[in-house]
């Protein structure tokens, strides 16, 4: 009878993981219909290593649902490698029994916390074929810890219970049908497949490794139609990307925009980008809609996506914040997704809302987002005497980029602080006075790459002319566009931001600083240079410095909350129930801040917006120099 | 009247390169590129954009480019020199246009650059033999059949006001007009600019005689806010002006000798 049963498994077994490989053919067509992009064949040997250091230092963020699922995949891959030598191949053994109680009874385990996360399951986890697979796991499990059980000796065999027989083969082709033929034919487990597939074969293989790669990437300005109009304009690693998602939705619940009831959801956004892969609608998607919206959107390969598949204004309400990107699990790029789409919406269709239009054609006739006469950004300086590059020198040890805080009276306090500062630690600087142009972010991330790029060669055209060791910014855009962006176009440049900068001029000793008694201080970390350039600790090092314990909010650091000022999201203006600096200065205080220490005109701007009573908004500048030692003149 | 038959006529919008205030840099001239917008936006069977200027500048060509991206297919162009007379290059191009001659030619109400002294239009109108409107904001109706078009005219104080003419006719486009679309960078790429090279140019003769120098700033009459209270404020912001004194004059003799007159008065001649 135990033959039977083997005969039943090894037929369907046979079956389902053929159709689950015709399955994954279909698929791997699928991803295939997007462009061509480099293929990180060595990446495919690294999955494994990728998969247990990379992926499970982001799933172990949520302690509960990490050794969950670290009990769950490991004992359904042990359990499927010991089904097919002992059922497909026919190889028996004491060892191979042994290990497959083992391997099952792990899995069980893991099958039943998933089965209890489940049971009340929180808004960002989908429902619909997700709730079906804690059932597939426990009966798959449950199924082979059976057939274990007596094959090790444990029970007696089953031998005349025919109603046991028949379970167990329920069991078998239930567990087979979700885990080798769902698993490739769009059931809840091809997160497993196409996950693997995406973590050897990602378009940024740097961020393995504890690497970063924040830069978006450079657009080719000849080709035909520029930036993606339809899902297969994607490239096809981009694609397969799109298919990883486990739809655990974290990036939901990270999402400011989400949050600030604006209509975008990024896990929704992924899976739709999944239904215009396959073709189809947004009917199944079970989990949260973008906020506002409903209503069902049908999409297809070579269907335009913005306003059939997702409305125009979920592409238009991301702050390019990052914080999806950060939280994912599969390290899928939902940054890269939104801006690609923005491309083809600005380049091809001229179709940027609200002012962008106007901050576009201001960039191309006066080289600033607010078009003021490029000849007066140096006049916020007029009272100090700095030196030009081009005027008073060619050459200085640093560079100091004054970006638009040029122009805006609040920000021009941050400049003035920092040229204080660096005065005070004899720094040997100098600007580019009125030659600087916008560095461009704000067009790239509006998808107006042609623009950006015509700035950035202006700009490097500029600096070439001039010798420095360092650049120096107060605003982590501009610091992350030279930085990460600017060597694409031939620019490469040692960028510091200046909390990087005053941080190593304290540690030097070459800046002396008091302590301030300011009370409750809190530290708002910017996501272009906390997320986008990894750099925490300066601007707390300073802070430290001044004898400012820095009481943390709960979101800090990689989980910082956006300001809202990122990615032109406060040009196009989307809206929503809230605002998202609202939000954020509600996260200050709920720990009774009475300063929020910023590092970036943005946020500062966006922060001093949001009405009284707040806590002071102070750039880490400000309030150094208010703490600064000034050594007597000689 | 159909909608069909309205839009079964033929537009031109005359382009020209303007210049940023602050940044000195070429641009789409405001107001043409509002002409443009009506003209996109009314969507007639034909439409056609038209440039007279240098083609061998690249900062010129660069502006044309983002006129294309507006979304008009292409651009003629009419090679001219700065010292040559582009009213009269343009109306020989339109005189000559035959069957292609529009319906309507739209420009803006004074170029941003050189002479903006407004008075193309006027010339054009002359030289083409047409009825001219001055600062319109829109195009209403167009009934092909009566010969007449409805357009709606702006005047100071955000005051309206509709006006029948008989087709054809220019009419120049002033700032009140709807906003020009996004110029983009694809549709800019795609477009075409064709030159017409069949056009003899004219030198400009007057224009050799004089003398040019940098605009004074004029000093501004300070602006003494008598409103007390908001209402007054908002009265004195939109309300029509009402004129005092003066006659309405039909015949064209005493209307010449009243304006002769006030010339003299105010010393002008």
């Amino acid at each position: 009878m135990a033959d039977y049963l083997s005969q039943i498994i090894f037929w369907l077994g046979i079956t389902l993981i053929t159709l689950g490989v015709i399955g994954a053919m279909r698929r791997i067509r699928l991803w295939r219909q997007g462009q061509s992009s480099t293929v990180h064949w060595k990446g495919l040997l690294q999955i494994p290593k990728r998969y247990l250091v990379d992926l499970h230092h982001v799933v172990a963020r949520d302690k509960y649902i990490s050794n969950t699922h670290v009990a769950t995949a490991g004992g359904f891959v042990l359990t499927s490698v010991l089904v097919i030598i002992v059922y497909l191949f026919g190889i028996k053994g004491a060892v191979l029994n042994w290990l497959m109680l083992f391997s099952s009874a792990l899995m069980l385990v893991g099958a039943v916390f998933v089965f209890k996360r489940r049971i009340n399951p929180p808004a960002n986890l989908s429902k619909g074929k997700w709730s079906r697979l804690p059932y597939s796991l426990l009966i798959y499990s449950t199924t082979f810890l059976l057939l274990a059980l007596p094959a090790t000796g444990l029970l007696p065999d089953y031998t005349g219970s025919y109603l046991m027989i028949a379970l167990l083969s329920v069991g078998v082709f239930w567990g087979f049908s979700e885990m080798y033929f769902g698993i490739t034919w769009g059931g809840p487990m091809k997160h497993a497949f196409a996950g693997a597939l995406h973590l050897g074969l990602h378009r940024r293989q740097e961020r393995f490794g504890g690497g970063r790669s924040t830069g978006l990437k450079a657009l080719d300005l000849d080709k035909d139609s520029l930036g993606v109009e339809k899902p297969e304009d994607f490239k096809w690693n981009q694609l397969l990307s799109f298919d990883a998602c486990v739809e655990c939705g974290r990036c939901e619940k990270a999402c400011p925009a989400f949050a600030a009831g604006q209509p975008l959801n990024p896990k929704k956004l992924i899976q739709d980008m999944v239904v215009g892969m396959a073709g189809g609608d947004t009917a199944k998607f079970a989990g949260s809609p973008y906020p506002g919206v409903t209503g069902t959107y049908k999409g297809g390969a070579i269907i335009p996506i913005v306003d059939t598949l997702v409305p125009a204004n979920t592409i238009w309400s991301c702050t390019t914040c990052r914080a999806c990107v950060e939280e994912c699990p599969m390290m899928i790029e939902h940054v890269d997704a939104i801006v690609d789409m923005r491309r083809h919406q600005t380049l091809e269709k001229g179709n940027t809302p609200g002012k962008s239009a106007e901050l576009l054609e201001n960039l191309k006739t006066t080289d600033n987002p607010n078009g003021y006469a490029p000849d007066s950004r140096m006049d916020w300086a007029a009272d100090q005497n700095l030196k030009v590059f081009g005027e008073d020198t060619q050459q200085a040890d640093v560079l100091l980029w004054m970006g638009d805080a040029a122009f805006d009276l609040r920000n021009q306090r941050t400049l003035r602080a920092t040229v204080a500062l660096l005065r005070a630690a004899s720094v040997d600087f100098a600007v580019i006075g009125n030659q600087e142009c916008d560095v461009g972010d704000a067009a790239r991330r509006l998808g107006d790459e042609a623009t950006f790029q015509r700035l950035t060669k202006d700009n490097i055209a500029t600096l070439s002319k001039y010798q420095f060791k360092h650049i120096v910014t107060t605003d982590p855009h501009v610091f992350h566009s030279l930085k990460n962006e600017y060597p694409d176009f031939g620019g490469h440049y040692s960028v510091y931001h200046h909390t990087q900068f005053l941080a190593e001029l304290v540690q030097q000793s070459k800046l002396k600083l008091n302590s301030t008694s300011l009370g409750d201080v809190t530290y708002h970390d910017p996501c272009y240079l906390g997320r986008y350039n990894g750099e925490f600790d300066a601007p707390r090092y300073l802070l430290e410095s001044m004898g400012i314990s820095v009481k943390e909010m709960e979101r800090s650091q990689r989980r910082s909350r956006c300001c809202g000022g990122g990615g032109g999201a406060p040009i196009t203006d989307i809206p929503g129930e809230q605002r998202i600096p609202d939000m954020r200065i509600a996260d200050a205080k709920e720990i009774n801040a009475g300063t929020v220490a910023v590092a970036c005109p943005q946020c500062n701007a966006m922060f001093e917006g949001v009405v009284a009573p707040r806590p002071d908004i102070k750039d880490v500048a400000e309030l150094m120099l208010d703490a600064t030692v000034f050594e007597e003149a000689h | 009247m159909t909608a069909n038959s309205s839009k079964d006529i033929a537009i031109t919008t005359l382009l020209s390169v303007g210049q940023h205030p602050l940044s000195a840099r070429p641009r789409r001239a405001e107001e043409d590129a509002r002409a443009l917008e009506v003209m996109l936006q009314f969507a007639p069977a034909s439409m056609k954009a038209l440039h007279a200027g240098d083609t061998a500048d690249a900062q010129n060509l660069t502006v044309l480019k983002d006129y294309l991206g507006m979304g008009i297919p292409s651009i003629d162009v009419i090679p001219t020199s700065a010292d040559s007379d582009a009213a009269e290059a343009l109306a020989s191009y339109l005189a000559n246009a035959g069957d292609g001659q529009p319906h309507i030619l739209l420009t803006g109400t004074r170029s941003e650059v050189g002479e903006s002294s407004g008075f193309l239009p006027y010339l054009l109108a002359e030289k083409l033999a047409i009825p001219f409107v001055p600062n319109i904001c829109d195009i209403l109706s167009i009934d092909m059949a009566a010969g007449v078009a409805e357009v709606m005219q702006s005047l100071p104080r955000g005051q309206r006001r509709k006006i029948k003419t008989q087709l054809p006719f220019v009419a120049s486009v002033g700032m009140a007009a709807a906003i020009p679309r996004q110029s983009s960078f694809g549709a800019a790429r795609r477009g075409v600019i064709n030159t017409v090279s069949s056009i003899d140019t004219v030198a400009d003769e007057a224009q050799t005689a004089w003398k040019t120098e940098p605009a004074r700033k004029r000093p501004k009459r300070l602006k003494v806010v008598k409103a007390k209270t908001a209402a007054e404020r908002f009265k004195a912001a939109t309300a029509k002006v009402q004129s005092s004194g003066g006659e309405k004059i039909y015949e064209v003799d005493k209307a010449a000798e009243a304006i002769l007159k006030l010339l003299k008065e105010e010393k002008v001649l």
